[in-house]
């Protein structure tokens, strides 16, 4: 790497571009908002920075904090899940012949490409009252004469609820969770199994004391990339959830569309970004760690 | 203790039958609401439950629904627009932070790498903030001497330019991280014997840098051109009643229910973008075997 | 009669392609310090990685102090492991990476201590007990790995290249410091090496491999003096091999026609026919400027085409009648100075009773 005084040219030929756009349409759109959440409404479209703290203020009344609350409830859970599915997955892709290995992970995200409305939609036609899950059910109770001995099957309530937002969740972000974890179970070096496994530990015990210490950068990369975008997330809640999964990614939108009010709509997604910010720091902080070697 | 013969070493995970069974209930249970989508759009029943036979009328329906084609129409023309801007400025970038030492550096790193990982509704409401603030103040031009600026920008495509400029905002940091890891592959001793025997600097980028992060490039284009196509939320907030894309007009008809010709839609969407991903993915699998 | 500790029999093990352990039996002694030895790809990881249980049984049997290991699991046999990365665990301090071993199989805390202790002082690391592995040196990493395998108090300790890593000078600090070991804990090593030197200065004895099977097992210097095969003979040390055709056998050894010396007459306790090499160290030829005073030493005149200086002593290679190229160690004592030139007139000559005769 080279000092970039050796060829300003160069330098800033390549940095300008970057800098410029990311300036232009994401660091100031985000300064606006920054400002704007410490605003005031003065009438329909005009909005004054005050510098109160208002609207952070009203973000803990009841009604918002059990939002909040439940927003993080629903991520957490639906975090766990993705973790308890995705870790098995890329374990095994691993440990699968080397040739197999591009196709298994290709056939794990490939799902990722597709665009969240689409694959959120799709789930709507499984869960729905006559939707396949449903559908399929019905047959299971027709097969084993349940319809003669109880009754007719009753389609299942399983859309709009907060079990259906968690399905969701799991559903569209399970293949993000894949990748970090693929990457460093990679990269462990399978001595350090032999090594337990030789010392006698049983092959849970070097599971739990070596195969996820020592992969543990990758988990939390995983918990961070699936749980903000869960956190934040507008979709999937809005669709599957109905009226009575509304999570804050829905407050906002509501804020900034129906209710207008924007310099709340403003404080709540900086909310949302404090949670980031601190996500990615601790990220930071557990990678310097274990860098260090101090281990956790 | 039993004399059995075992084909599986202490390691043989990938021969474990519970992780075989378990990886294959998590892939069918991945793909079959997809695949379901699919079938369905095309499926001659309305309720789109009960298969009554092989059709392709969805399609024809959804081609002769003019909103749906001008909202497809427009989706492609932004993500071909925000591909090309964003394939230049990410290759930009990921040169820059690969070649150069310089202070503060690994803060421009975290910052570049924000539009990636915050949720993208900040950045959805964010933009949406910008414009109206821009919009605000072009009012006062409307008949002022750059007025002409205002009446340029509602022509297609430009009106779609809004949009295109939030996509590749955050569309070409991921290009970035794409080249710049094809980059940590490459020996700088191929460019160093450049120079050496005499190319200039340009040529040594020509003729050595260019053509090894080739395909890293390609792939961060098909990579921007997927996340444009698939990007719902950021076009949801920034996007005027004439200027629809094809994810918002298939979210404003989601919200009436399930119906076939959105399945028709969302096929078409679903090849377009895995072709895509496909290729990407093939340009970028030799990259981890050479670097 | 001693029983012995390991007992590898008609051991086979295939992969897709290859054979990479060809039909192995032998036979490991108490206390004994056994190197496998072979170039890469020869299967001798793959042999101790099945002694370990790390690797999938093949067909044959291993028993390991009377116990057969067929479906013993890896983390319950009576064997322990070098391993040639180390294996330290990162995230563990040294103690805690010693200690692991009767952690997890259940030892009384109380008794944990005392033999982590013991074991650290042993490999002369108590000081560093509360250091992280990335803290270490290389040296030190293994010293961890040797007292992590050693706290086990196995019946066989297997080391797997554990001194290819290390600088050189290192290594031969670390082969002497191997053998101190051996000899204090008094149990089996089998040591895998592809250093023929290493295993020469360490082992009591060496099985020799190639392409899966034992070539030969015999004592270091039985190995270097009296090879069977040419294969061996050619990877312990360096070695001239002459193609020879036997023309007759009688009381004084076999006669030979041998390629640019004639007819030679070489001691065999065998009998030998056809097409043979005899082979003879570089270190047993000497160089003249006269025709050797002894009329029985076998003798070639040649011309010198290379010397390569090594300070104490030199390679000179001599080109004789019919392409015969000889290798020959000369000491750089007074009397080599001015004979090594290249283009000079030199006999390269040697005992008889320094030849082989190897038909393998």
């Amino acid at each position: 790497m080279e000092n970039w005084k050796q060829n300003k040219t160069v330098f800033w030929v390549t940095a300008l571009p970057g800098i410029v756009w990311l300036l232009l349409f994401f660091l100031i759109p985000l300064a606006l908002i920054w400002g704007m959440s410490f605003g005031e409404k003065t009438s329909i479209i005009d909005i004054e920075i005050t510098g109160t703290l208002d609207n952070y203020i009203r973000s803990f009344e009841a009604v918002y904090v059990k939002i909040i609350w439940k927003s993080i409830w629903i991520s957490v859970i639906s975090t766990a899940v993705c973790l308890a599915i995705a870790y098995p997955v890329a374990f095994g892709i691993c440990f699968s012949p080397a040739r197999w290995r591009p196709l298994l992970l290709l056939l794990v995200i490939l799902p990722f490409w597709i665009n969240l409305l689409i694959r959120t939609y799709a789930l709507i036609a499984v869960f729905r009252t006559r939707g396949t899950l449903n559908f399929t059910l019905e047959w299971f109770w027709n097969l084993a004469f349940l319809d003669k001995l109880i009754g007719p099957f009753q389609p299942l309530e399983l859309l709009y609820n907060n079990g259906a937002v968690i399905v969701g969740m799991v559903y569209v972000f399970m293949p993000f969770m894949v990748l970090p974890l693929y990457a460093t179970i990679e990269r462990l070096d399978r001595s350090y199994l032999e090594a337990s496994l030789d010392l006698g530990a049983s092959q849970w015990r070097t599971f739990f004391s070596v195969t996820v210490p020592l992969t543990l950068p990758g988990i939390v990369s995983g918990i961070i990339l699936v749980f903000i975008p869960m956190l934040g997330m507008f979709l999937v809640p809005d669709l599957l959830g109905g009226t009575n999964a509304i999570m804050i990614g829905n407050v906002i939108t509501d804020q900034f569309k129906a209710a207008n009010d924007w310099p709340f709509g403003a404080a709540l997604s900086f909310l949302l970004m404090y949670v980031t910010f601190a996500a990615l720091a601790l990220r930071a902080f557990i990678g310097a760690r274990m860098k260090a070697g101090v281990g956790i | 203790m039993a004399r059995r013969k075992s084909t599986r070493g202490p390691l043989d995970y990938g021969k474990s039958p519970w992780l075989i069974l378990f990886g294959m209930v998590t892939f069918v249970l991945l793909y079959a609401p997809i695949a379901q989508l699919i079938a369905f759009s095309f499926n001659d029943s309305k309720r789109n439950i009960v298969w009554r036979g092989f059709t392709t009328k969805y399609y024809a329906k959804a081609w002769n629904d003019a909103s749906l084609v001008e909202a497809f129409v427009n989706s492609m023309t932004i993500a071909v627009m925000c591909t090309v801007i964003a394939t230049i400025i990410g290759t930009a970038t990921a040169l820059w932070l690969w070649r150069f030492r310089f202070p503060a550096k690994s803060a421009v790193e975290g910052v570049m790498v924000l539009p990636i990982v915050i949720p993208e509704i900040c950045m959805g409401v964010a933009v949406l903030v910008l414009y109206s603030r821009v919009g605000n103040w072009m009012r006062g031009f409307e008949t002022g001497p750059i007025h002409w600026w205002n009446e340029l920008f509602s022509v297609w495509p430009l009106n779609l330019g809004a949009i295109t400029a939030a996509h590749i905002a955050f569309s070409f940091p991921f290009v970035a991280v794409v080249v710049r890891s094809r980059l940590a592959g490459f020996n700088r001793e191929f460019e160093e014997a450049s120079k050496d025997l005499g190319a200039s600097e340009w040529q040594t980028f020509w003729n050595v840098v260019l053509p090894f992060m080739m395909p890293g490039v390609i792939a961060g284009a098909l990579l921007s051109f997927t996340l444009s196509l698939d990007d719902f939320v950021i076009t949801f907030f920034t996007a005027g009643p004439e200027t629809n894309t094809f994810p918002v007009k298939v979210y404003s008809l989601v919200r009436r229910g399930v119906s076939p010709d959105i399945n028709a839609a969302s096929t078409v969407l679903i090849v377009i973008t895995l072709v895509a991903t496909i290729i990407a993915m093939r340009m970028q699998a030799p990259s981890k075997i050479e670097g | 009669m001693t029983s012995p500790i390991i007992s590898i029999k008609n051991v086979t093990k295939k992969y897709p392609g290859v054979v990479a352990v060809d039909d192995v039996s032998f036979d490991i002694m108490p206390n004994e310090f056994f190197a496998l030895l072979g170039p890469s790809g020869c299967g001798k990881t793959t042999l101790l990685r099945m002694i370990a249980g790390l690797e999938t049984s093949g067909t044959g049997d291993i028993i390991v102090d009377g116990q057969n290991m067929e479906g013993v699991p890896a983390n319950q046999r009576p064997v322990n492991m070098v391993f040639q990365s180390y294996a330290v665990f990162p995230h563990m301090s040294v103690r805690n990476n010693v200690a692991y071993g009767l952690k997890v199989t259940g030892i009384a805390p109380a008794e944990i201590k005392p033999r982590v202790e013991e074991a650290l002082e042993m490999v002369q690391m108590g000081a560093m007990a509360d250091r992280k592995p990335d803290q270490l040196s290389g040296g030190q990493r293994q010293r961890v790995a040797l007292a992590r395998a050693l706290v086990k108090r196995p019946k066989v300790l297997l080391l797997d290249e554990p001194l290819s890593a290390l600088d050189a000078k290192l290594r031969e600090h670390m082969q002497l410091e191997l053998a101190r070991l051996q000899q204090v804990i008094g149990i089996t090593f089998i040591i895998v090496t592809h250093d023929q030197d290493e295993a020469l200065s360490m082992a009591d004895r060496i099985a020799v491999m190639e392409r899966g099977g034992v070539r030969q097992i015999a004592g270091p210097e039985e190995l270097y003096e009296k090879p069977h095969s040419r294969f061996v003979a050619d990877f312990i040390g360096k070695i001239n091999l002459i193609d020879a055709t036997v023309s007759g056998t009688s009381n004084a050894g076999v006669t030979c026609l041998a390629k640019g010396l004639g007819r030679v007459v070489v001691p065999h306790d065998g009998t030998a026919s056809g097409s043979v090499s005899l082979a003879v160290r570089p270190e047993k030829l000497t160089l003249s400027d006269k025709a050797p005073s002894s009329a029985s030493d076998i003798s070639a005149k040649g011309v010198i085409r290379d010397v390569a200086y090594y300070g104490d002593v030199s390679n000179v290679f001599v080109t004789c009648a019919d392409g015969l190229e000889l290798a020959v160690n000369v000491q750089n004592d007074r009397a080599a100075a001015g004979l090594l030139e290249n283009g000079r007139e030199v006999y390269a000559s040697w005992h008889p009773s320094d030849t082989l005769i190897l038909e393998e």
